[in-house]
């Protein structure tokens, strides 16, 4: 993948140019700094196995086994790495059909996922059908705009959750898409669909402000943008604050390199999306400094 | 060496020290999309973990169900086309006999979409891989209750299409202008005085391809039977399966 930098005028890109050669200053430096890879799917729907060597679109790609391997090797390069989906685990190939998602969420326990979304697809056995298939899964799920009041799922979804690696903070909250229209009521029952983006604004507030979190991450099955005035991850991010990085799904959207949008505050949000059927493995790594080691805009983003 | 090594400890505390309260910051992103090839190896546990999933659903979907005599794909015509017509004719011999016991009434048309016919059916046997090829989905066959009037915009929505949506119990001939010759539910024209149920499934009652005729109704049945169990229960009471192009959707040619 072709990297570009946008912005690069951070005080490590500072010292590194200014001082460069006095290799004293700069090793100091990373002993400071954090390193933070986030890597994530989304709308893996039950595509266990690669598809197929003669498929017309994705021959020969993907495959639950491979991505295992990936996996290991990324975490032994770094091990502060955290795993995320981003929902639509099920309904695509058989396995669902025969299984119901039990294969599925025992094979994302085994690449040791932390965390993942609900996506509209994850109800097609009906909320009971997903609830059946939850102790197979040793993962989160983080869904802060479903409201699970009077159904089976109450108290086992979480509203949020912080992961803390090498001292960094994560705050992780989820955002589902609107049930109705999508999925039969009978299958989705009394779950409360809120808006996203009040919710996001309680999320934001409760994890930067109030818990602290250094970095704040969004799980979303909103969908990455719309024709008409859907909401959508582009628009989320533009409409709230304090979101440093947007996990998508539902759209199957394929991007190049991660999406760079101003927030309310005309500060960068990264939004990302990795296509489907586990075709590709997102990854984003974050470097942090202590705040001082910064400039005002500094933040570099290399996609 | 060693010396230089010691300096840059000291240092890299001092700065550490210095700093313990500061809150942390982002100070750097890097972002890519790394493709999963098979120049990644598979891990041996993990495929072995998944073979006898894998093995029972292959056992499973080679049971024979029946046998087709020739390959039919939805290209093969156009406006009707013999897996459209047995698609069509399955919902409705399949579904009849629960809706009458359900709803004492009978049922007059079944309507799918032409986009819904995922695959080909190849010419030899006939299994369960061969019903979740065609129908790789879940939706559930529903009964619509339509007004005359309504059945009137059906006909029309196929005459403006003209595209072979899998369709029974009706015929409707286009003059070669495209313009509505004759419509006919159950050999008879339309009644504007009369209801009528039409099968179709749920994507399509949603609004799906765009039928909004089926959702102007206030009476939805979901038969709670999936289109592919449906396919299946149908391929299991056959021997063959050797559907045929007919008159039942055509166009004049002048």
């Amino acid at each position: 993948m072709k990297r570009k930098t946008f912005i690069q005028n951070t005080t490590a890109a500072g010292i590194l140019t200014g001082i460069g050669g006095l290799g004293l200053l700069s090793s100091s430096f990373k002993t400071a700094r954090k390193h933070i890879t986030i890597l994530h799917t989304n709308d893996v729907h039950s595509h266990i196995q690669p598809f197929p060597v003669d498929d017309a679109k994705y021959p020969n790609l993907g495959g639950v086994s491979r991505r295992y391997t990936l996996i290991e090797s990324i975490r032994k390069e770094n091990p502060n790495t955290l795993l995320l989906d981003a929902g639509d685990i099920f309904q695509g190939t058989p396995f669902f059909n025969f299984y119901g998602g039990e294969l599925e969420f025992k094979l994302m326990s085994k690449l040791k996922y932390d965390a993942a979304t609900l996506g509209n697809h994850d109800f097609d056995n009906g909320i009971d059908g997903l609830n059946a298939q939850l102790p197979h899964a040793n993962f989160s799920f983080i869904s802060s705009n479903y409201n699970f009041t009077n159904t089976v799922l109450d108290g086992k979804v979480k509203d949020y959750q912080i992961f803390t690696k090498d001292g960094v903070k994560i705050g992780v909250f989820g955002l589902g898409i609107e049930l109705d229209g999508l999925v039969s009521k009978k299958n989705y029952k009394e779950t409360k669909y809120l808006n996203p983006v009040e919710i996001a604004q309680e999320m934001t507030k409760k994890l930067k402000q109030e818990e602290k979190c250094d970095l704040v991450i969004c799980l979303s099955h909103l969908g990455y943008s719309y024709k008409h005035n859907k909401i959508s991850d582009l628009k989320l991010a533009e409409q709230t604050k304090d979101i440093d990085l947007i996990i998508g799904g539902h759209t199957h959207t394929f991007l190049e390199k991660p999406t760079i949008v101003e927030n309310m505050i005309g500060k960068k949000v990264l939004v990302n999306q990795t296509g489907w059927a586990g075709v590709n493995l997102g990854r984003i790594d974050f470097y942090l400094d202590e705040e001082n080691n910064i400039s005002a805009d500094g933040i570099a983003i290399e996609v | 060496m060693k010396l230089f090594l010691k300096a840059s400890c000291i240092f890299a505390v001092s700065i550490f020290y210095s700093c313990k309260d500061q809150a942390l910051a982002v100070a750097k992103i890097e972002g890519e999309e790394i493709q999963v090839t098979d120049t990644i190896s598979s891990n041996a546990e993990l495929d072995q973990f998944i073979a006898p999933y894998a093995e029972h659903i292959n056992k499973e979907m080679s049971t024979t169900l029946a046998y087709a005599p020739k390959s039919l794909s939805k290209s093969d015509a156009k406006y009707n086309t013999a897996i459209g017509n047995m698609e069509a004719d399955a919902v409705m011999e399949m579904l009849t006999p629960i809706f009458v016991s359900r709803m004492n009434d009978s049922l007059d048309v079944v309507l799918l979409n032409y986009g819904g016919i995922r695959a080909s059916i190849n010419k030899g046997d006939v299994t369960t891989k061969t019903a979740y090829n065609i129908m790789p989905f879940e939706n559930e066959a529903v009964v619509v209750k339509l007004s005359g009037k309504t059945m009137q915009e059906l006909f029309q929505y196929l005459a403006k299409n003209q595209t072979a949506h899998p369709l029974a119990g009706a015929q409707l001939i286009l003059n070669a202008d495209g313009s509505i010759q004759k419509s006919l539910i159950q050999k008879k024209p339309i009644d504007t005085n009369l209801t009528y149920y039409v099968a179709t499934n749920d994507y399509l009652q949603l609004g799906g391809d765009h039928m909004d005729f089926l959702a102007k109704t206030d009476t939805v049945i979901n038969m709670n039977y999936k289109l592919r169990n449906l396919f299946i229960d149908y391929f299991k009471k056959k021997d063959t399966i050797a559907p045929v192009r007919d008159q039942r959707f055509i166009k004049l040619e002048k």
